[in-house]
């Protein structure tokens, strides 16, 4: 049942690589990381990924196989024909430090600029209390696996090193909705997710959604709505009007800008 | 300097021979759950702290824990409190649990768990709006707060982005090999910091801190299949011993009753035991529900023995008594292994877990949609329409370092240990779900105590600079090493691994252990002549050649221990002693590295008493 597997794999390092092919004996059910991990014990132990869980759950693997941003240990071999050359790449839009693996740090420097959970106090017998329904659309984006496959597609940062400062890409958008979306934060993000994390440089081409391992849908659930709610904040004059008189909408309903000095 | 200021990442290469210094009050290894958790406690007490991991923040194996948090917070049943959670706890590890960890650990696992809310948790709700909580294999009531089958995503995610929105330095990637001593003292002298390489550039960084907290995890890649991934070499426990602290309760590993068998490639990854809580049922070949079979004298009591009230307990709890595929893991993995073993095992030398025929759809993909997704897409399997086949996998290790249970000190001034890597919180057998409280509740208490421990030092101690050279020379020895002819640091793994499942696996005998100590003595020879081809710059051969070393001790501990202990009791099932024995039920089997450093020595030492109070629950 097994065959022999021909894989054109980039080596190298900042400095510049290229790729190599090799031959590499598989077996039926089997993922590309099995591959590369045979690779590595038995042809080129110095081969560099990275890999925990095998199982799709710690996002850690991800590369490109034949040009498209996937987890290696959740492609399988029996989606390619057995004569096919599968060629894997590292992840294009992060600096390579060596052959598969990159330096994701963009992302972890991303993490740090958002204002963190604010919640209103426990009830008073110590316990907090939300509905399941209220619970979900935050659940859906909580499901991340950080593996950065969508910020790795995104075309505003994929080729446009120079947009990186300015964009937070679709997964951190995820982070922003999911705690406006929290029945309990008392903050109010979206006029930091328009201006500091360049929600407004999306235009919603949905290609980080059909990457995303997790089948999390970013762009409908996560981005739009997000940017329906800055709208809102920015022109709706019934919400502005709202606010001068006291009519409270529930958007806006105990939650402060963490901009605004409290 | 060219280091990200968050994550180190060098990507200069003229850097590598430079040795990088960092100061700290507590270094923490380990940004799992119980890293992580011990790393906020510590600088909310006001120390200085630093967290060192080996993979990127937010990937330690916490992230994959599926079923829940087990905390009795009363939400689903008021009858529930800290007492049957003690209970329960105490008898899953057939009582050679230290009772003091887990007193601590069923009073403070509730506040624990709500305190995670604070920080942006959703856990699943109960109809009141309250966290809800789900049934596991040996908790009296449904006691685990759960996301879906990712609580262990939730957790990490949730402690990650608290320590981030503290600001405590984290330095990924980077491998602590050696502890360091204070210089001019004896074996037994006080902890001086940290010495490891980032796996990036292959440079060596010394981290100089009073504290160092361990919480590394476990050891499961010691073995062939296992739920484990390659971080699990054992570091924490290695390196414990090295620093000359206690190992404690090594001969038990706990071998999850349902890892997948098929196909090869996913062989040991895990099948969450919620599958049973919620409704699957274990069937052989035959198709016979096999279980009842299997019910202990110790379990009878509360053990269904038809499967009318087996099936009715799951709607009313009340008046019947849990099924048998609900016993704690050990019963249910040594069940399994009988009946594949004669001769009724699936064909791929698995039994049937069927959830399919017992549930509808929407309840399965709804309640469980990690292991809906993972068998449809590993094993082409639609579990929701078919049974899984699976059999036992390597999970958990209950041994680890022992420690004080208030403060979680090791022998060893200013060491610490938490998590799976520490030792007597489980005794012989871990039930589900206790785990991922075990690191809140024992990180907190650890990260707590550590920072108290050094705002009480007048003067810090120095590192010893020997121990620093000596570091770099022996982790840069496989490169310089016999060159040709040496082995390749995988098949050393490998056929480690091999000899762990075959020799020390989930039945053993005396010959079989022995066997084993002179496997593991002639594979610690090879080791000496490994070779690494390559450079520094992540290097996944050197790495691995540099984490056989702690995989090597490790293993002897385990396989030393198991073939002293002649009995069989929680994860340690003997062949030739298949019963538990009422004298082994009172000690503890003690490892220390030897006089040599070569291999470890064994004591025995009395279990800690019991207070009359707490032992009047276990009277019938
Ligand atoms: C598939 C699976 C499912 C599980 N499900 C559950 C469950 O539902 N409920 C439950 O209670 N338990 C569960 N468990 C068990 C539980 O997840 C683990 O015991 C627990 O997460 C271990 O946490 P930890 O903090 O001790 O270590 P880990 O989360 O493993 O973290 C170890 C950390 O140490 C670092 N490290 C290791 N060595 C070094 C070194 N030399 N230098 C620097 N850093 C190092 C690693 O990089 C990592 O960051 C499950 C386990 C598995 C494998
Ligand atoms: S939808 Fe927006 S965030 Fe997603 S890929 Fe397109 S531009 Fe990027
Ligand atoms: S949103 Fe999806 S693609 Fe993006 S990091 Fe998270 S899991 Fe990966
Ligand atoms: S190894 Fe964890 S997602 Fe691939």
């Amino acid at each position: 049942m097994g065959y022999d597997l021909k894989m054109r794999i980039w080596r190298g390092d900042q400095s510049g690589g290229d790729l190599q092919d090799y031959t590499v004996e598989v077996s039926e059910g089997e993922v590309v990381l099995d591959a590369i991990h045979r690779l590595q014990a038995t042809q080129s132990g110095d081969l560099a990924v990275r890999w925990n869980c095998k199982a799709g759950k710690c996002g850690s693997c991800s590369a490109e196989i034949n040009g498209r941003p996937r987890l290696l240990c959740m492609t399988r071999l029996s989606d390619f024909d057995q004569t096919e050359t599968i060629t894997v790449t590292p992840m294009r839009a992060f600096p390579v430090i060596r052959d598969l693996v990159t330096d994701v740090s963009f992302n972890y420097e991303k993490a740090r600029e958002l204002p963190s959970f604010q919640p209103q106090p426990r009830d008073a017998d110590g316990k907090r209390r939300m509905m399941q329904v209220d619970v979900e659309r935050g659940q859906e984006f909580r499901k991340c696996i950080e593996c950065f496959l969508c910020q790795d597609t995104c075309h505003v940062v994929r080729d446009h090193e120079d947009n990186k400062p300015a964009f937070a890409g679709p997964r951190f958008f995820l982070r922003y909705a999911e705690l406006d979306m929290h029945p309990l934060d008392t903050h109010d993000r979206r006029a930091l997710a328009q201006d500091a994390a360049g929600l407004g440089m999306c235009n919603i081409t949905k290609c980080c959604t059909e990457v995303c391992p997790e089948g999390i849908r970013i762009t409908d659930n996560a981005i739009i709505p997000m940017k329906e709610r800055v709208v809102d904040r920015k022109f709706d004059p019934l919400v502005w009007l709202g606010s001068k008189i006291g009519v409270r909408n529930r958007d806006n309903d105990g939650r402060t800008d963490p901009r605004d000095p409290d | 300097m060219a280091r990200h200021p968050m994550t180190g990442n060098e990507m200069s290469s003229e850097a590598e021979s430079r040795l990088e210094r960092h100061h700290y009050d507590v270094v923490i290894v380990g940004a799992g759950g119980a890293g992580l958790r011990a790393a906020i406690a510590a600088h909310e007490a006001g120390a200085h702290t630093a967290i060192v991991c080996k993979s990127l923040l937010g990937k330690a194996h916490t992230v994959m824990a599926e079923g829940g948090i087990a905390a009795a917070m009363g939400n689903r049943w008021p009858e529930d409190n800290w007492e049957v959670h003690f209970r329960d706890t105490m008898r899953g590890g057939k009582m050679l649990n230290n009772w003091r960890m887990a007193q601590l650990h069923a009073q403070e696992a509730p506040e624990r768990v709500q305190e995670l809310e604070d920080w942006g948790a959703l856990f699943d709700r109960t109809e009141d709006g309250l966290i809800s909580q789900r049934d596991f294999g040996g908790h009296k009531y449904a006691r685990l707060a759960h996301v879906g089958d990712r609580t262990g995503l939730e957790m990490i995610r949730t402690l990650q982005q608290r320590a981030v929105a503290l600001g405590i330095d984290v330095f990924m990637e980077c491998t602590i090999t050696d502890l360091l001593k204070a210089a001019g003292t004896d074996e037994e002298g006080p902890i001086a910091g940290a010495f490891g390489y980032w796996r990036e550039t292959g440079r060596f960084v010394v981290f100089e801190a009073p504290s160092v907290i361990l919480a590394t995890g476990g050891i499961g890649k010691a073995y062939k299949v296992t739920s484990n991934s390659w971080e699990y070499t054992g570091d924490g426990h290695a390196l414990a011993l090295r620093a000359g602290a206690s190992l404690i309760n090594m001969e038990f590993v706990q071998f999850h009753p349902t890892g997948m068998v098929w196909p090869p490639s996913v062989k040991g990854l895990l099948v969450t035991e919620s599958v049973r809580g919620d409704g699957g049922i274990l069937k052989n070949s035959e198709g016979k529900r096999f279980m009842f079979d299997y019910i202990p004298e110790f379990f009878k009591a509360e053990t269904a023995d038809s499967e009318e009230e087996a099936d009715r307990w799951y709607d009313d709890k009340k008046n019947n008594r849990r099924p048998p595929e609900l016993l704690p893991r050990d019963e249910v993995a040594r069940a399994i292994n009988s009946e594949i073993k004669a001769g009724r095992g699936t064909p791929h030398g698995g039994i049937y877990l069927d959830i399919a025929s017992r549930r509808d759809a929407d309840f399965i993909r709804k309640r469980l949609p990690s292991m809906y997704h993972q068998f449809k897409e590993l094993a082409d399997v639609d579990i929701t329409a078919e049974p899984m086949e699976i059999g036992p996998t390597c999970h958990y290790v209950m041994g680890g370092v022992e420690v004080d249970p208030d403060t979680e000190a090791t022998s060893i001034t200013g060491l610490y240990a938490v998590g799976e890597c520490s030792g007597g919180m489980h005794g012989s057998n871990r039930l589900g779900g206790n785990s991922l409280s075990d690191l809140l509740v024992f990180g907190s208490r650890a990260g707590a105590a550590a920072a108290a421990y050094v705002s009480g030092l007048d003067v810090l101690p120095k590192a010893d600079e020997h121990a620093v050279q000596a570091g770099e020379r022996r982790a840069v020895a496989a490169f310089t090493g016999s060159g040709e002819g040496g082995e390749n640091p995988y098949t050393i793994q490998h056929d480690l691994q091999q000899a762990m499942n075959d020799l020390v696996g989930i039945i053993r005998t005396s010959s079989e252990l022995e066997e084993s100590l002179s496997s593991i003595e002639a594979l610690k020879e090879r080791a000496k002549a490994m070779a690494v081809e390559g450079h520094r710059q992540y290097n996944p051969g050197w790495h691995l050649a540099l984490d056989l070393r702690n995989m090597l001790l490790v293993s002897e501990c385990i396989a030393k221990a198991a073939l002293e202990r002649q009995e069989s009791r929680g994860g340690h099932t003997r062949d030739d002693f298949p019963g538990p024995d009422p004298e082994w039920g009172a000690k503890n089997l003690v490892l220390r590295l030897n006089a040599a450093g070569t291999g470890v020595d064994l004591t025995h030492q009395p279990l800690p008493v019991m207070p009359d109070d707490l032992k009047s629950y276990f009277e019938e």
